[in-house]
């Protein structure tokens, strides 16, 4: 069983971003890149199946420009066994993303995509969803738990009251939640390693999908600040505000 | 600009967001149409119709939509909605909308825009990205749009409305998934997501046991609800559910007390609309108090004891 893995390389979480001064995006130069924390998790599981036996072999796919490969190399350190970038320069929103995954997919034939459950940078949490739309599979979002079971996957989901677990049919999409696993450490030697592992480049050109972007980010800005607030002392002030001042209690 | 709002429901009561996404409709300043597909529904049917500003209410009533599945949803939505002269599908952005709403969007081959928090005309639309550090103004010339929007953006409708009643016939049941488990956390506190208090533990609590002995207390003397990190919930001490911040849940309460949390801003994103915000934290420098409006620098486990005994 092959499983597909889609990565996305994003600004590092730890970075505090900075609105460009014509509000046009964020300040993307000088800023460290890192994947997807969300990916990180998806190829961990991708790669715990195949050390399982349960997967044969998982294929890392990224959508976006030439740095995306380092990122991609991340993933073939952590385990992956080769990895494939679509390059292009456009900008690229969920849609399109999926449909190029989806090219890459059929070309693929993978029995399950593991996809990240949102992007830390356009927080859009969709390109799963969509992808599994595109080809008609089942979709089990937000996944803290993939048990694979013949032609079946049962997944355990975080949702809004609690946990819930549902059984797809296989091929699948999982998105990975944070609970799903923790990652490991890329070692030294697997790193070295990586190097060697194939990394084909396809131009997202060739791919003959429309990648036009259907929405327009017209004007960025940093969200009003919080006016700093006060220290109290103790207890006993804490309260006294809190009934006298804002009047909350 | 007719508008559709697909319902989220246990087939007895709405959920709140789909009351959060029926006023998000009314921006649209045109006809609202809820959508609610179910098996059994019909007191959420009922609710549904007395939402103040909804025209109709779409029943679709079949054994495979029990269960809110992802893969039989969107193909009905995908129908209701392309046939039936819409300018918007709104969703709620709960686990449930943000499941659907893309796979939805994809269907219709249109861009989906997630967790907008304001809508300045049709098609004209502001949310957060980076974790709620930018906030974006989007343009859509599309035909259709498909929102999540954040239901701390929108108060929920009042009810008073009696919208018209139409049956649609079922879509297929594509038997792809079944639901097969459902663990929820019962509770006897207000909800996270709409309670007008919120108590939430980071860390510092330092294990399970100690969250509940020194949280609950508080969170019973002012009616709160009980939230977390997502420190607090990866080490155990309460269930994912209690989650609030980036990738768990957004709240927007009168007053939020952070205790043992040290405010990264994956948790900020999640809370720093709140009106009022207090922190408890040992560590003068801890970024929670940058954003806090009364900040005590103190060990929790004398002073919540403490604030508990005076409330
Ligand atoms: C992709 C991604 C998504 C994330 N999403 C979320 C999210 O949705 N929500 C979220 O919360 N986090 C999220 N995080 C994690 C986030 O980055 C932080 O790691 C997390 O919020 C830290 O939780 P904490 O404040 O409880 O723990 P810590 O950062 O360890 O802080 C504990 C605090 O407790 C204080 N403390 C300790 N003992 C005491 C005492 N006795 N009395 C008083 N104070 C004490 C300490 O001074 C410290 O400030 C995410 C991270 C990533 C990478
Ligand atoms: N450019 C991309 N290339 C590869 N995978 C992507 C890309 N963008 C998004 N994804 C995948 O889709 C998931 C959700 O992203 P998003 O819908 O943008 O929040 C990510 O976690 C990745 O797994």
């Amino acid at each position: 069983m092959k499983i597909l893995v889609p990565i996305k390389r994003v600004v590092d979480y730890n970075v505090k971003v900075r609105v460009k001064s014509d509000q046009s995006g964020v300040e993307l130069a000088g800023v460290k890149m890192s994947i997807n924390p969300f990916d990180e998790i998806a190829v961990e599981e991708a790669v715990r199946l195949r050390e399982a036996g349960t997967a044969t072999e998982v294929v890392a796919v990224s959508c976006g420009i030439s740095a995306s490969q380092e990122t991609l190399r991340n993933a073939l350190a952590m385990g992956a066994d080769r990895a494939i970038l679509v390059e292009t320069d456009a900008e690229l929103q969920p849609l399109a993303v999926a449909k190029l995954l989806q090219a890459v997919a059929e070309r693929e034939q993978p029995q399950m995509v593991i996809c990240g459950k949102q992007a830390i940078d356009d927080d859009a949490n969709q390109t799963g969803q969509m992808l599994a739309a595109l080809m008609g599979w089942p979709q089990a979002t937000f996944a803290s738990k993939v048990v694979i079971d013949g032609a079946v996957v049962r997944v355990t989901r975080e949702i809004d009251g609690g946990l819930e677990t549902i059984e797809l049919k296989m091929p699948a999409l999982v998105t990975a939640d944070l609970r799903l696993n923790e990652p490991r450490y890329a070692t030294l030697p697997n790193i070295m390693k990586a190097k060697k592992k194939p990394l084909e480049v396809l131009a997202a050109a060739e791919l003959g999908v429309d990648i036009t972007p259907r929405l327009r980010h017209v004007r960025h800005a940093e969200p009003a600040a919080r006016k700093g607030g006060v220290k109290v002392a103790d207890v006993a002030e804490l309260v006294n505000k809190l009934r006298n001042e804002a009047k909350v209690i | 600009m007719k508008t559709l709002v697909i319902a989220e429901h246990d087939n007895s009561r709405l959920a709140t967001a789909t009351l959060n996404a029926v006023m998000a409709a009314t921006r649209f300043e045109g006809e609202i149409d809820v959508l609610l597909a179910g098996h059994g529904c019909e007191a959420a049917v009922a609710q549904a119709q007395t939402l103040a500003g909804v025209t109709r209410v779409l029943k679709v009533e079949a054994a495979h939509y029990a269960e809110p599945l992802a893969e039989n949803l969107a193909a009905l939505v995908q129908q209701v909605a392309s046939t039936g002269g819409y300018r918007a599908v709104l969703f709620g952005a709960s686990s449930f909308g943000k499941n659907i709403a893309p796979r939805v969007a994809a269907l219709l081959d249109v861009a989906a825009v997630s967790d907008v928090v304001a809508i300045t005309a049709p098609g004209r639309y502001e949310r957060p990205i980076y974790a709620g550090n930018v906030m974006v103004n989007i343009e859509s010339e599309q035909a259709l749009d498909v929102l999540t929007v954040r239901t701390t953006a929108f108060d929920a409708v009042a009810e008073g409305g009696s919208a018209a009643l139409e049956e649609l016939a079922a879509g297929p049941d594509l038997a792809l998934s079944r639901v097969i488990g459902r663990e929820l956390s019962k509770s006897e506190r207000p909800e996270l997501g709409a309670a007008a208090i919120v108590v939430s533990g980071g860390r510092g609590l330092g294990s399970g046991e100690n969250y509940h002995a020194v949280l609950e207390p508080l969170a019973d003397a002012l009616g709160a609800a009980l939230g977390a990190s997502r420190a607090a919930v990866d080490a155990g001490f309460v269930p994912n559910d209690y989650q609030v911040g980036q990738t768990g849940k957004i709240v927007a309460p009168g007053l939020y007390v952070a205790v043992g949390i040290s405010g990264a801003i994956q948790h900020l994103a999640g809370m720093k609309d709140s009106k009022v915000i207090v922190a408890i934290n040992k560590d003068p420098d801890a970024p929670i108090f940058q954003v806090a409006d009364y900040g005590l620098v103190a060990d929790l486990f004398e002073a919540v004891p403490a604030l508990t005994s005076s409330l």
